[in-house]
This record gives structure tokens, C-alpha cells and sequence, in this order.
């Protein structure tokens, strides 16, 4: 029984945030350039995520004739199922979390490396030029950063001795993460902004150049699981470098763990939006290179340093 | 255990089938992922969840990725046109014959080999980690030395002279 209130309010807590956020950032994005941005739908404009659900809900539900149906129609619900999974690792509180597994982070990266297909897929079976144009370079850019986005944790595993989430945590507790693993935790945030593609790194849909990119036939409720997938993987991402770095429940004993938590994921939400308002996007091959020239060997050397100093210091 | 055992082992083996015989190449990629994923179910299972991880990571995440990103490029998934050469019997004797020889030898030495004791505690990531770098070692450093040569390999045959496509920066 309690088990299933957990299950409920951990997809209460995720789905919620990730709706919210779209009137988040469309807020914080019209403070940074000096705009208001929605204000008219209910108190500050909250209620406009409501108008934009039920217009989602109400529009046609298109499903092209010239397309692979069953891939079509698959494609976005693998985005949500395996980010929906990984929330299920992930410890809001001491005892708030759904199952604590002993392969907690490999568990991240395999979803994370499954859910790469619901952009190929969608982009495949939408037989369109510029959806398959962005599937390619979705595909490529995922599996380039998935690689050091792995290594870059590997310090972090090290350093706790587990790859289980709740004991990552609890070894923090003489000191975050963030100061003994800088480089990892910077390797790991900017290949978070790639594997979730947001801006800047956000080519694969580059509506500038490709329409929307992969889900440019997209259209009502898939349209609408492929935009909320989006905001899910930046609460994902921003709540995993909450855990690994900076302590994850832990803090101050005047409020409740969750709270923490949520405040040190809301940071990095936070974080995620100004870079999408600050930074221009780079070409395709920059990218490239900046992963496998600067960030690769960057996530090696920490990976190596820090068993040298383990193994010293023993 | 045994029940989920054996949906997983049930779903690997339709999917198989489905793979090897679908005629869209990309639903059969999709098949076979399915397969990997629930022989990963299977390793986990068998207390070996570190294997399940990895069975994941790399073959349904990275090596499947890769099969379906150069499917795409070559555009053969929506129709193939080998599909019905396939279906001819006369193909599959020979292969029949060859599989039908090695289940019987199989099976045979399943018989003589005594049933080993199925392991009860977890095999957690850090004793799979000791016993590649000590009982294993050489194995580790063999594939690594293959996957340099790979590595050098694609490196040369991906790397090409910087070329000026304009016409006024053209050399004569």
C-alpha cells in the first residue's frame, strides 16, 4: 500500500513539474528579455498550462497516411516510458523513493540510452525529409554525449562505492560531490542539455533550419507527449545533478528533506532556461568536436585522476 | 522467479522469430531490440543485474542505435526487396541440416554436463569489476587492443584533406 501512494506521488511530483515548467520558462524567458510573457489565464497566468492541455487534448490527432503507423505512433510513448522509469530510482526524501537498486545509475544510463529511439523512430516513420534529417542528428548527438555522460559519473560512483542513488547520497554527507568532482559535473551538465536536446544543443529539431525537426508530423496529444517528454528530461536531468553533486535530500534540518531536494532541482531547472535564453545554438560539427575533442578526453582525465587520488589516499 | 522467467524467455523467443522473419527491415531491428531487452529481464533474473545493465546499455542502446541510424541512411526499411528470396525452402536446407547437428550435439552435452548449482546471492558490479582485472585480465586487454585497432582503423578511413569547394579559392 505504501508503496503505491510512493509510485503516485513520485508521477504526481514528476508530471506536474514538467507540465508547470512550460509556464516556467515561458515566464522566465520573458523576464530576461524584458517582456511579460503569459499573465492573463488565471492568478500570474498558472492556468494558461491547463488552456494549452485542453487545446492539446482537443486538436486533431493526425496520423499521416504516408507514414509507418505503428512506429509513428509508438515512438512517443517510449520518450515518456523511459524517463518516466528512470524517476523511479531517483530518492526524493530518506525513505521517499520507489525501488533502491543497486544498479541505480547504469539503470539512468540505460534508459536514457533506450530513449534515444523515440526520436530516431519518430523521425523515421514521419517519411519526411527534414523529420529524418533531424532523426540523424539526433541519433548521432545522443550516442556521442551518451558516451563521456557515462564516464563523467564514473568519479562520482568511485568516491561512494555504489551505483545505487540512496547510498550516493548518504556518502555526502561529509561533503558534496561538487567539489571533489567539478569536471565531472560539468562533463555531465552540458551532455545532459545534449541528451534532453534543449537549447543550445537543440539541432535535432532546430526549427530555424528543419520545421520542427523529428516531430515536424506530429500533431494533438503525440505532439503534445513529445513536448512534455522534453520538459520531463530537463527535470530528470536537473534532479540526478541535484543527487550526484550537491547532496541530493540533504540539507538544513528546519525543512523536510523533499524540500531540498525539489529546491536544488528547481536551481538547475532555473539554469537549464538561461542557458536556452543566454546561448546561441552551434553548427552540427562544432558540437561534434566540442564532445569528442574537449569533452571526452575531459571525462577520461577526471576518471583517471580521481583513482589515482583514491587509491592514494587509502 | 521461474514464472517471470519464463514470460521473458516466451518474449525473447517470438520476437526472435519475428525478427528473422519480418520483411520491413526496421520492425525486424525493432524485434530484435525487443529480444535483447527481454534476455536482459533474464540476466537480472539470474542475479546478475549488472549483466542486465550492461546487456541494455550497450546492445539495445548503442550497437541497435547504430544498426537503425545506418538503415535509415541506406532507406532500405520500408521495402525490401530481397524479402521473398528468403522464403524459398531450398535456402534454408543447408542451414536446417547445420542447426538441427548442433542442437542435437547440445543437447546431448546438457545431459552430461551436471547441472550446476544456480547461484543465490546477488553478483553486484564491483565483484564482476575485480574478476575482469585479475582472473580475466588478459581477455580485457585482447579486446582492448581490438577495439584500438578499430578505433585507428575508422580514424583512417574517416579522416580526408581539408577540400575547397569554391571556385575562386581553387587551386590550379
Amino acid at each position: 500500500m505504501k508503496i503505491l501512494l510512493i509510485i503516485a506521488g513520485v508521477l504526481l511530483i514528476a508530471l506536474s513539474i514538467a507540465a508547470g515548467l512550460i509556464w516556467v520558462e515561458r515566464r522566465l524567458l520573458a523576464l530576461w528579455q524584458d517582456r511579460l510573457g503569459p499573465n492573463r489565464v488565471g492568478p500570474f497566468g498558472v492556468a494558461q498550462v491547463i488552456a494549452d492541455t485542453v487545446k492539446l487534448l482537443f486538436k486533431e490527432d493526425w496520423v499521416p497516411p504516408f507514414s509507418d503507423k505503428p512506429v509513428f505512433i509508438m515512438a512517443p510513448g517510449i520518450l515518456m516510458i523511459t524517463i518516466l522509469l528512470t524517476f523511479a530510482v531517483l530518492p526524493f526524501g530518506p525513505n521517499f523513493y520507489v525501488f533502491d537498486s543497486n544498479i541505480g545509475i547504469l539503470f539512468f544510463l540505460g534508459n536514457s540510452s533506450l530513449g534515444v529511439y523515440s526520436i530516431v523512430l519518430g523521425g523515421w516513420a514521419s517519411n519526411n525529409k527534414y523529420a529524418l534529417i533531424g532523426a540523424m542528428r539526433a541519433s548521432a548527438q545522443m550516442l556521442t554525449y551518451e558516451v563521456f555522460m557515462g564516464l563523467s559519473l564514473m568519479g562520482v560512483v568511485m568516491m561512494a562505492d555504489s551505483f545505487s542513488f540512496c547510498t550516493i547520497v548518504e556518502a555526502q554527507k561529509g561533503g558534496w560531490f561538487i567539489i571533489p568532482q567539478f569536471f565531472g559535473f560539468v562533463v555531465f551538465f552540458i551532455a545532459g542539455i545534449a541528451e534532453t536536446h534543449r537549447l543550445p544543443f537543440d539541432i535535432p529539431e532546430a526549427e530555424g533550419e528543419l520545421i520542427a525537426g523529428y516531430h515536424s508530423e506530429y500533431s494533438g496529444f503525440k505532439f503534445g507527449m513529445f513536448f512534455v517528454g522534453e520538459y520531463l528530461g530537463i527535470t530528470l536531468i536537473s534532479a540526478i545533478i541535484a543527487t550526484l553533486f550537491f547532496g541530493g535530500w540533504l540539507g538544513p534540518s528546519f525543512l523536510p528533506p523533499v524540500f531540498w531536494f525539489l529546491l536544488k532541482t528547481f536551481f538547475f531547472i532555473g539554469l537549464f532556461i538561461l542557458l536556452r535564453a543566454s546561448l546561441p545554438r552551434p553548427r552540427y560539427d562544432q558540437l561534434m568536436k566540442l564532445g569528442w575533442k574537449v569533452l571526452f578526453p575531459l571525462a577520461l582525465i577526471n576518471l583517471i585522476v580521481t583513482g589515482a587520488v583514491l587509491i592514494f589516499l587509502k | 522467479m521461474n514464472i517471470f522467467f519464463y514470460i521473458a524467455a516466451v518474449v525473447a523467443i517470438i520476437s526472435t522469430i519475428m525478427a528473422i522473419s519480418g520483411k520491413n527491415a526496421i520492425h525486424s531491428l525493432l524485434f530484435l531490440i525487443l529480444s535483447l531487452l527481454a534476455v536482459s529481464v533474464i540476466f537480472y533474473l539470474l542475479n546478475a543485474p549488472f549483466i542486465a545493465a550492461l546487456e541494455v546499455i550497450i546492445y539495445a542502446g548503442a550497437i541497435m542505435v547504430l544498426f537503425i541510424f545506418v538503415t535509415m541512411m541506406l532507406n532500405v526499411g520500408i521495402e525490401n526487396k530481397n524479402g521473398n528470396k528468403l522464403t524459398n525452402p531450398r535456402k534454408w536446407i543447408v542451414s536446417s541440416i547445420l542447426a538441427a547437428i548442433l542442437l542435437v550435439d547440445f543437447i546431448l552435452a546438457l545431459k552430461n554436463v551436471p547441472a550446476s548449482p544456480s547461484v543465490d546471492q546477488v553478483i553486484l558490479p564491483k565483484q564482476v569489476g575485480i574478476s575482469l582485472f585479475s582472473t580475466y585480465l588478459l581477455a580485457v586487454e585482447i579486446a582492448a587492443i581490438l577495439l584500438m585497432a578499430g578505433v585507428i582503423g575508422a580514424y583512417h578511413l574517416g579522416s580526408q584533406k581539408k577540400k575547397v569547394t569554391h571556385r575562386f579559392l581553387e587551386k590550379k
